[in-house]
C-alpha cells in the first residue's frame, strides 16, 4: 500500500460521479483510470499463489479442463515445434489429465433413461423397437440405427415422411409414378422438416429426368429453394445453371457462375475466368461492375509492382471525387507524405494561380490527419483553411493549434478570450509571449 | 443500480440437469466404440463441449488423442477414429478422403461419426457416393440445448440463420421442434404458447406432432413455465425487426459481446483489458457478481457502479487496520478470498470498460450513435446518407458499412435507386467487387433493397402473381413478398410506441422503459411484442400491428387449461428466437420482467449481433 488512508480519503470525497455521456469521455476516462488505479493499488495486498482462479469460475461450480486447449497442444505435438513439446512437457498435458477431479456424478443420467446400467448394456430387438415412454428423452439411445431396418413396403406418403423425420431408414423406391413421387414430396413440404424435404428431393433428382423435375418444382417454391440449397453445398453447379436457366433466372444464373472465381486461387486462371463473366445476364449495374473488376485484375497484373497513377485508375473505375480524396487522403497521411497531401488540395485557375479545395471540407481533412497523427504544424495548416470560424476555433482548440487560436481571437478583436486562452498554454512558452506581445499592443482596437 | 429482483420473483428452473443429460449422452456414444480411439472435433463444437465435459472424462472413456477437423490430413495411428461433426457435406468430404485413403494404403481401422445434433441426409448421400457408406457407422448426438447461463439456454446453431433467412432451407425446423419437446418431457407441459413469423408457426407445428406422437408423457406432469413464446429473428416476411439486431449496442453485456465478441459464453479478454502480458479466457454469467450487477445497464452508469464498488472494497479491505490477532485471523480465513475474487473481477471489467471507451472513442462512436438515432426518427435522411457515404469511402470497415446501409435501407423500406447505386459502386471500389454477391444476398433476404419504380415492381408482382394463381405454388416466396409486400418500418414503430417520446433528457439511470437499451430511443420491437401479448394473453387488439407485420397467417396462440399450473410458474415464460436474439434484447426483456414480476427464460438458436449477421450475408473468398 503506497497511500497513505489520508490520502484515499481525500481521493474519493474529492471525485464526484456524474452521469456519462460520450461527449466527454475525458473527463469519464480519467475517473476510470482513478478507479483503476485505487483498485491496482490494492494488488500487492491481494495477489499471491492463486492467479489462475478466473479461469475457473463457472456458474455450474464445475472445473474445465479446457478440450479446446488440448486440442491445440495435439497439433502442436504433431507438428513437433519445439515451443508446443516444451509446453507440453511443462504443463504436463495427457499424462495428468487423470489427476484432475473427476466428474461430480457418478450417477448416470443416461443409465436412467435406459433403464439399466451403463456400460455396453446391449437391447434386445424387440426391446428397441417397442415405443417405451422413457426412450423420448434420448430418442437414438439405446438403438444404433443400423441394427434394425423396416422392410415393410407399403407405408403411406405420411408415414413414410414420419419415419424419415425420425432418421429411420426407409426405401422410397415403391414410389415410382410421378403422382406417388408428388405426393411423397407435398407430404414432405407439409411437414416443415426441411431434412425430410431434402431427402425426397435426392429421391427425385435420381430417379426423374430434370426436365420433369424442374418443371415440377417450379410450381412448388419450397421444395424448390431446399434444391437449390442442396445444389449449391454439394456443388453441383452444372445442374444449378441448368435450373435458373429453365427458371428463366437469369441474373442468378449469373451471379452463380462468377461466384465460381472466388475459388480459383490463380491470378491468371482468375483473370481468364472473369472474362468469361463479362458477357453473362447481369443487371446493367452488375454487368458494370463485372467489367471493372476484370479490368482491375487485367492491370494489376501488368503493372505489377511498377508505378501506377492513381489519378489514372479514379478516371477508369470512375471513382467519385470525395471517395477518391478520402482514400488517397488516408494513404498518404499513413505514408507522412505531407506534400502529396498538399497537392491532393491544390488546384491550379487558368491565370496559373494555386487554390485550395477540398471537397470533403477542410474539417473532415483536419480530423482524419489527426487521426493519422500528423504533426501540429501539418494540423495547423489545414485548419486554417477552415472557413466557419467557430469550427476553426473548436478543432484549433481540440488539436493545440495555439498559433491558430491566437490569430483567431486576434483578428476577432477578442481580448477577454485571448486573455482566457493564455491560461491553457504552457508558462513561458512561446506561445505565452506572444499573447502577452499582442494584449500590450496599442496598434489593436479591442472590442472588449 | 443492479436492479434486483422483485422478493416475489419466480425462480428459475434448474438447467443443469440439462449438461449432465448430454455429457451422459456423450459417454455412451463413446462407449460405442470400445478401446482406444482417437477424436475428431470440428471446431464449433469444442466451445459447447468445454461447457459440458473436460479431457479427463474423454480420457476415462478411452479417448487418445484429440484432433481438430480441418483440412489437413490425419496424422494419427490410432486404430480406432471417432468424429465429432456438424452435418455438413464439408466435413463427409474430410472424412471421406481419410478414409479413401486408408483404403488406398491397405490399411483397416474402425470410423465412428457422431452428428450433432442430428444427421441430414444429404450427409449420408455423400458418404454413399464417396463409397464408404457401411465402412464407417453414424450415430447422432442430440445435444441441442447448451445452458449458458442460469436463464439462457443456446442452441449454438449460428448458421440458422443464413440456412433459413436467407436459404430458405428448413432443415433446423426439426431440431428447434425435439429441443422444444425435451424441454417439455423435463420440465412439464407449458400451459400458454404463443408465436409469430412463418419459422415460429412451423417449428411449433412440428413440435406439436412430436408431442401427439408420443402422447401421454407429459400429461398429469405439472408445468413448470407457464408460458412459451415463439418468434422468428425477421420476423417472417416483414424483416423491420431486424432493425434491433443491427443498431450498436450500449448496454454492457451487450457491447463487450460487440467489442470483444463473446462465444459460447465466455469472452477472450487481452493484455489491453487484463493490464498484464497475457490474455484471459472469462466466463460471462450470473456468477460474476460483479458483471451480473452490471450486465444489464447502460454503458453510462457503469463507471459510476464500478467506481463505488471499487471504494467499498477498499473500506473492506482497510477495516484489517486495528484489527486485533483474533479479529484478522477470521478476516483472513472468512472474508479474505471473497474479497480477494471480487477484486479480481473489478479490475478486469474496469479494464474491460477502459478498453471500450478508447475503441469507442476512436471510432466516433457518439457521431454513429446519432446517425442510427436519426435513421430510426426518419429525420435528415440526406445527411445520414452521405455519413454513411463518408463511412464507405474511408474504408472504416465492411461490416460497420453494410449494417448501416441495411438499417437505411428497412426504416425507409428501401434505398432510392439513386443513392441505392452510388452506394453500392463505392462499396464495391472500397471493399473488393465480389461483394456484389454479397449485395444479391442481401437483396434476398430483404435486408437491402432498391425502392422499386412503380413499373419495376408491376413486372415483380405479375410474375409473382402468376405463380400464386396455380394453386400449387401455395405461398409467395420470401424474397418476392419483401419487394411486393413492402412492411413499413414506421407505420409499425408509431403504432407500437417504439421510439419514445421524451420530453427532456432520458434518464438512463432509472431508466422508464425498454428502450433505455438503445439510450433511450428505441424498443425493440420483438420486446415490445412480447410484452403486449402477454398483457393481452393473446393477440386480440393486435390485429393492425399484425398487418403491418405481413404476419396475419403466422400469428397463433394455444391455450390449455391452468388449473395445473401454479401462479409462480405462470410468471415463468421461455422465450423461443429463432435466427438468433441478441444481448439487448435479454437486458430489455430481464427488465421488463422486474417491472412485471415476471421471469423470463431465454431460447436462442444462436447469441447474434448486427457483425454476425453482416457476416453471414457476406459472400468473400474461402
Amino acid at each position: 500500500m503506497n497511500r497513505t488512508k489520508g490520502d484515499e480519503e481525500e481521493y474519493w470525497n474529492s471525485s464526484k460521479f456524474k452521469a456519462f455521456t460520450f461527449d466527454d469521455e475525458d473527463d469519464e476516462l480519467s475517473q476510470l483510470k482513478e478507479s483503476k488505479r485505487a483498485v491496482n493499488s490494492l494488488r500487492d495486498f491481494v495477489d499471491d499463489d492463486d492467479d489462475d482462479d478466473l479461469e475457473r469460475v463457472s456458474w455450474s461450480g464445475e472445473p474445465v479442463g479446457s478440450i479446446s486447449w488440448s486440442i491445440r497442444e495435439t497439433a502442436g505435438n504433431s507438428g513437433s515445434t519445439h515451443e508446443g513439446r516444451e509446453q507440453l512437457k511443462s504443463r504436463n498435458s495427457f499424462s495428468s489429465y487423470a489427476q484432475l477431479p473427476k466428474p461430480t456424478s457418478t450417477y448416470s443420467l443416461s443409465s436412467f433413461f435406459r433403464g439399466r446400467t451403463r456400460p455396453g448394456s446391449f437391447q434386445s430387438l424387440s426391446d428397441a423397437l417397442s415405443d417405451t415412454p422413457a426412450k423420448s428423452y434420448a430418442p437414438e439411445l439405446g438403438r444404433p440405427k443400423g441394427e434394425y431396418r423396416d422392410y415393410s413396403n407399403d407405408w403411406s406418403p405420411s408415414d413414410t415422411v414420419r419415419r424419415l423425420r425420425k432418421g429411420k431408414v426407409c426405401s422410397l423406391e415403391r414410389f415410382r409414378s410421378l403422382q406417388d413421387k408428388l405426393q411423397l414430396l407435398e407430404e414432405a413440404v407439409s411437414m416443415h422438416d426441411g431434412n425430410v424435404i431434402t431427402a425426397v428431393l435426392i429421391f427425385l433428382k435420381r430417379t426423374l429426368s430434370k426436365e420433369i423435375l424442374f418443371r415440377e418444382l417450379e410450381v412448388r417454391q419450397v421444395a424448390l429453394r431446399h434444391l437449390i440449397h442442396f445444389l449449391k453445398e454439394i456443388g453441383d453447379q452444372k445442374l444449378l445453371l441448368d435450373l435458373f436457366r429453365f427458371l428463366d433466372r437469369t441474373e442468378e444464373l449469373a451471379l452463380s457462375h462468377y461466384r465460381e472465381h472466388l475459388n480459383i486461387q490463380d491470378p491468371d486462371k482468375r483473370k481468364e475466368f472473369l472474362k468469361t463473366c463479362v458477357g453473362l445476364p447481369f443487371s446493367a449495374e452488375d454487368s458494370a461492375h463485372i467489367q471493372d473488376h476484370y479490368t482491375l485484375l487485367e492491370r494489376q497484373i501488368i503493372i505489377e509492382g511498377t508505378f501506377s497513377s492513381p489519378v489514372n485508375l479514379k478516371k477508369t473505375f470512375k471513382i467519385p471525387d470525395k471517395q477518391y480524396v478520402l482514400t488517397a487522403l488516408a494513404a498518404r497521411a499513413k505514408l507522412r507524405a505531407w506534400n502529396d497531401v498538399d497537392a491532393l488540395f491544390t488546384t491550379k485557375n487558368w491565370l496559373g494561380y494555386t487554390k485550395k479545395r477540398a471537397p470533403i471540407g477542410f474539417h473532415r481533412v483536419v480530423e482524419i490527419l489527426h487521426k493519422n497523427n500528423a504533426p501540429v504544424q501539418i494540423l495547423q495548416e489545414y485548419v486554417n483553411l477552415v472557413e466557419d470560424v467557430d469550427t476553426k476555433l473548436n478543432l484549433a482548440t481540440k488539436f493545440k493549434c495555439h498559433d491558430v487560436v491566437i490569430d483567431t481571437y486576434r483578428d476577432l478583436k477578442d481580448r477577454q478570450q485571448l486573455l482566457a486562452y493564455r491560461s491553457k498554454v504552457d508558462k513561458g512558452s512561446a506561445e505565452e509571449e506572444k499573447i502577452d506581445a499582442l494584449l500590450s499592443s496599442s496598434q489593436i482596437r479591442w472590442k472588449n | 443500480m443492479a436492479f434486483p429482483h422483485r422478493p416475489d420473483a419466480p425462480e428459475l428452473p434448474d438447467f443443469s440437469m440439462l449438461k449432465r443429460l448430454a455429457r451422459d449422452q456423450l459417454i455412451y456414444l463413446l462407449e460405442q466404440l470400445p478401446g482406444k480411439k482417437d477424436l475428431f472435433i470440428e471446431a464449433d463444437l469444442m466451445s459447447p463441449l468445454d461447457r459440458i465435459a473436460n479431457v479427463s472424462i474423454l480420457k476415462q472413456h478411452e479417448v487418445d488423442k484429440l484432433y481438430k477437423v480441418e483440412n489437413k490430413p490425419a496424422l494419427s495411428s490410432n486404430e480406432q477414429l471417432c468424429f465429432l461433426v456438424r452435418p455438413r457435406i464439408k466435413n463427409m468430404r474430410y472424412i471421406a478422403s481419410l478414409v479413401n485413403a486408408d483404403k488406398l494404403a491397405g490399411r483397416t481401422r474402425k470410423y465412428k461419426v457422431i452428428f450433432s445434433p442430428q444427421k441430414f441426409y444429404a450427409c449420408e448421400m455423400v458418404l454413399e457416393e464417396e463409397g464408404i457408406y457401411g465402412d464407417v457407422s453414424c450415430d447422432e448426438w442430440a445435444f441441442s440445448l447448451l445452458p449458458l447461463d442460469v436463464d439462457l439456454l443456446s442452441m449454438e446453431l449460428p448458421e440458422f440463420f443464413r440456412d433459413y433467412f436467407l436459404e430458405g432451407d428448413q432443415r433446423w425446423i426439426n431440431t428447434v421442434a425435439q429441443a422444444l419437446h425435451l424441454l417439455s418431457t423435463l420440465y412439464g407441459p407449458f400451459p400458454n404458447c404463443y408465436g409469430i413469423g412463418r419459422c415460429a408457426k412451423m417449428a411449433y407445428e412440428l413440435w406439436r406432432n412430436l408431442e401427439e406422437e408420443e402422447d401421454g408423457e407429459t400429461k398429469g406432469r405439472r408445468p413448470e413455465i407457464g408460458h412459451i413464446f415463439l418468434l422468428d429473428r425477421g420476423i417472417s416476411v416483414s424483416d423491420v425487426d431486424f432493425v434491433t439486431a443491427l443498431c450498436s449496442q450500449v448496454v454492457y453485456e451487450g457491447l463487450v459481446d460487440d467489442t470483444f465478441r463473446i462465444k459460447c459464453g465466455s469472452v477472450d479478454f487481452g493484455p489491453e483489458v487484463t493490464s498484464s502480458d497475457k490474455s484471459l479466457k472469462v466466463l460471462l454469467n450470473a456468477e460474476d457478481k460483479v458483471f451480473n450487477e452490471i450486465r444489464n445497464e447502460h454503458f453510462s452508469n457503469v463507471f459510476g457502479f464500478l467506481s463505488q464498488k471499487a471504494r467499498n472494497l477498499q473500506a473492506q479491505y482497510d477495516r484489517r487496520r486495528g484489527m486485533d490477532i483474533k479479529q484478522m485471523k477470521n478476516f483472513v480465513s472468512q472474508e479474505l478470498k471473497g474479497l480477494k475474487q471480487e477484486h479480481r473481477l473489478l479490475s478486469l471489467h474496469i479494464g474491460a470498460c477502459e478498453s471500450i471507451m478508447k475503441k469507442k472513442t476512436k471510432q466516433d462512436f457518439q457521431e454513429l450513435i446519432k446517425t442510427e438515432h436519426a435513421l430510426l426518427e426518419g429525420f435528415n435522411i440526406r445527411e445520414s446518407t452521405s455519413y454513411i457515404e463518408e463511412h464507405i469511402d474511408r474504408q472504416v470497415s465492411p461490416i460497420e458499412s453494410l449494417r448501416l446501409m441495411c438499417l437505411l435501407s428497412i426504416t425507409e423500406n428501401g434505398l432510392i435507386p439513386k443513392d441505392y447505386r452510388s452506394l453500392k459502386t463505392q462499396y464495391l471500389q472500397s471493399y473488393g467487387p465480389e461483394h456484389l454477391l454479397t449485395f444479391s444476398n442481401l437483396r434476398r433476404a430483404g435486408l437491402l433493397t432498391e425502392q422499386a419504380p412503380g413499373d419495376t415492381l408491376t413486372a415483380v408482382e405479375s410474375k409473382v402473381s402468376k405463380l400464386v394463381t396455380d394453386k400449387a405454388a401455395g405461398k409467395i416466396t420470401d424474397a418476392f413478398s419483401s419487394l411486393a409486400k413492402r412492411s413499413n418500418f414506421r407505420a409499425i414503430s408509431k403504432k407500437l410506441n417504439l421510439i419514445p417520446r421524451v420530453d427532456g433528457e432520458y434518464d438512463l439511470k432509472v431508466p422508464r422503459d425498454m428502450a433505455y437499451v438503445f439510450g433511450g430511443a428505441y424498443v425493440p420491437l420483438s420486446c415490445r411484442i412480447i410484452e403486449q401479448v402477454l398483457e393481452r394473453r393473446s393477440w386480440q387488439g393486435l390485429d393492425e400491428v399484425v398487418r403491418l407485420l405481413n404476419c396475419s397467417d403466422f400469428a397463433f396462440t394455444d391455450m390449455t387449461k391452468e388449473d395445473k399450473a401454479s401462479s409462480e410458474s405462470l410468471r415463468l415464460i421461455l422465450v423461443v428466437f429463432l435466427g438468433g436474439c441478441t444481448f439487448s434484447e435479454i437486458s430489455a426483456l430481464r427488465f421488463l420482467g422486474r417491472e412485471k414480476g415476471y421471469r423470463f427464460i431465454f431460447l436462442t438458436t444462436a447469441v447474434t449481433n448486427s457483425a454476425r449477421l453482416m457476416e453471414a450475408m457476406s459472400e468473400v473468398k474461402a
